[in-house]
């Protein structure tokens, strides 16, 4: 019994252990969230509307009858849906985000500060240039930048990420045998086993016939397999440097020069380049073109499918196959080369209605100058300093897949050590979550059975990644001592259990749907 | 019954061979969720990726391991994909081709020589 104050109040803990399961589903402070069309908010609205005046319309017999079916809600509503949404999910703002080839590092709050300058963030593309020379000044700026880190004579801004910088790229290659008229026999692009699902994907895309190269036991381009493979019917290569096996292609001058030697270009995929950025210049290996994603390297938001930005710097040889517009500086201030100038003759067109994605923009080049070039430098050395201080501490207990020497900004485990222990690396990854630790990316790259690729970047200080390490080996220590049950029903503690993402892929709920005999209906 | 490197494997009756994805291919895969097979008519060479099958795990090419043309595919696939997990061998099929040089089959593996090739991955 406890003893209590004056006016009824216990004054120490009570000391029952059991837990019970809530009455409503609901958890410590976090209410279930009902979708936002499931909610009691229909007819509702958040703001103090005034009535129409009258109903006169333009579109005669084309409007609506029937109600729109958008949910109403007020204010407060709307905001707690969503904050209790967040809060059943993951964030770098909680914790170390370790997928590995996704580099998941800090966002620096000085770069949000930057792009909510009103110079920025209140301007419309359309606006006379003359009135957004600030803006056009920073697009130029952030070229130098990009082009003086890769040592390319050339970027386009445009492309709106990772994907779509690929896209450029060999759009440009493309152009660039068409102008020499080569196009014709030019057919296949060489992609290495360990890329990108993207690259093959990329070249298909733009109606490339792909073909794989092999790749070395010690997780490198196989340059015998792609010497054997070029030649005058091959358009491109695509290669990512580091690789994602987080490993340098220490062959990569001989690839670059056998490949021109064939007369193909060389796309590197720069997913990477957060890893050899202020050491490595890409155009120094002979690179054509690259992308550049500044959500990786240079830390802007990766958002929830957008926006991004993934610039693609080109080589002397593409560079007048670049997409317009490109900003230049004439001495009367700056201005947007559009494609219907005389500089843009050969450009291959445009990807995107107008500039690129502006927010992007100001938020790498405030984190280029934050930094600065030395800084810049560091955080190469940083990543690749932080994933081989995981890879040391976590290969006595796991298996690296390339144990070989250092890596490069991930670590890559494989399910070797798991065997005989019942555990999968998808039972060892939802059992992270559980620790509270998003995990590793896992089952990727292909070529190494049950992976684990892991990536801390330079962001994370060495008292979180000790935490890390600390979680990762009290897992696979109890995952060796035939503790299975911890791992098979995994997470027993987040707000979802195991999902069933077989029958996700195979029956997938793509629309919600309203209740038989709801008044809710979405059209 | 003949098996490829990359585990196909290819059934000839007469001139038509039937092609699919080995029990340890499947497995490896994981649950199958989607798969994509030709059409009829399609001319189809050894070593091109002919058909997809994607897995909870990854998406993968099926490659011919003969040249001819697809007589069928196996429409069945589309719609229950988990024929796949439960009889690679069999009901899994992926299509049935026209074999345009059954000499082709000869540098295939028999059952034998698959099982002594899956030793050694």
């Amino acid at each position: 019994m406890s003893t209590m104050n004056t006016v009824g109040r216990p004054t120490t803990p009570n000391q029952v252990e059991t837990r019970p399961a809530t009455l409503t589903g609901g958890r410590g402070l976090l209410q279930n969230e009902a979708l936002i069309f499931e909610g009691d908010g229909w007819g509702k609205t958040g703001v103090d509307l005034p009535e129409p005046k009258g109903d006169a319309s333009d579109l005669g017999d084309l409007v609506r009858k029937d109600p729109i079916g958008l949910p109403g809600l007020s204010e407060p509503e709307a905001m707690r849906h969503y904050v209790r949404l967040s809060q059943k999910n993951h964030a770098i703002d909680l914790a170390i985000y370790p997928l590995g080839s996704c580099t998941m590092k800090h966002n620096p709050r000085l770069n949000e500060k930057m792009a909510r300058l009103p110079g920025f963030s209140d301007i419309h593309p359309l606006q006379p240039q003359s009135t957004v020379q600030g803006a056009l000044e920073l697009m130029d700026q952030l070229a130098h930048w990009l082009k003086t880190l890769t040592g390319m004579p050339a970027v386009a801004l445009s492309p709106k990420a990772g994907a779509h910088g690929e896209l450029c790229g060999l759009m440009a290659i493309r152009a660039a045998h068409e102008a020499s008229g080569e196009h014709e026999k030019r057919r296949k692009v060489l992609v290495p086993t360990s890329a990108h699902g993207t690259n093959p994907a990329t070249a298909a895309f733009v109606g490339y016939t792909v073909v794989e190269v092999a790749q070395t036991d010690d997780g490198r381009v196989d340059v015998a397999d792609l010497a054997s493979k070029l030649g005058d019917d091959v358009a491109a290569i695509m290669v990512t440097n580091p690789n994602t096996c987080g490993l340098f292609e220490r062959d990569i001058l001989e690839i670059s020069r056998l490949t021109h030697e064939a007369g193909a270009y060389f796309y590197c995929d720069g997913a990477n380049f957060n890893a050899i950025v202020g050491r490595v210049r890409p155009g120094d290996l002979g690179v054509d073109a690259m992308h550049i994603n500044l959500h990786k390297t240079f830390s802007t938001p990766h958002g929830g499918g957008g926006p991004g930005a993934g610039p693609v710097v080109l080589s002397e040889a593409l560079a007048p196959f670049a997409p317009a517009p490109w900003v230049v500086s004439d001495g009367d201030g700056f201005r947007l080369i559009e494609r219907e100038e005389e500089d843009a003759a050969q450009a291959f067109g445009r990807l995107c209605a107008f500039q690129g994605q502006m927010g992007m923009y100001v938020r790498a080049l405030s984190y280029m100058m934050s930094h600065g070039s030395d800084g810049l430098r560091q955080v190469a050395e940083d990543a690749v300093l932080n994933a081989n201080y995981i890879k040391a501490r976590l290969s006595d207990l796991m298996s690296a897949a390339f144990p070989e020497g250092p890596c490069m900004h991930e670590a890559l485990f494989d399910d070797e050590w798991l065997k005989g222990t019942d555990v999968t690396t998808l039972d060892f990854a939802k059992a992270m979550i559980d620790e509270g630790f998003h995990p590793m990316t896992m089952y990727f790259p292909l070529v190494v059975h049950g992976a684990m690729l892991i990536e801390p970047t330079e962001t994370e200080s060495k008292a979180e990644l000790d935490r890390f390490i600390e979680a990762m080996r009290a897992l696979a220590t109890a995952a060796k001592a035939g503790d299975v049950d911890r791992f098979k029903g995994a997470p027993f503690h987040a707000p979802m259990k195991r999902l069933d993402e077989t029958r996700a892929a195979r029956a997938p709920k793509l629309r919600w749907t309203a209740p038989e005999g709801s008044n809710l209906a979405a059209e | 019954m003949k098996f490829t490197k990359d585990h196909e494997w290819v059934r000839l009756e007469g001139d038509v061979a039937t092609v699919g994805i080995t029990r340890h291919a499947a497995d490896a895969l994981g649950d199958v969720v989607f798969v994509e097979v030709p059409d009829a008519g399609k001319a189809v060479s050894k070593g091109d990726g002919f058909a997809v099958v994607e897995s909870v795990k990854a998406a993968s090419d099926v490659y011919a391991p003969v040249d001819g043309e697809v007589i069928e595919g196996n429409a069945a696939l589309s719609t229950a994909p988990e024929t796949v997990n439960a009889d690679p061998e069999g009901d899994g099929w992926f299509a049935r081709i026209k074999v345009s040089d059954a000499g082709q089959l000869d540098a295939l593996m028999d059952r034998a020589a698959y099982d002594q090739y899956l030793t050694t991955l």
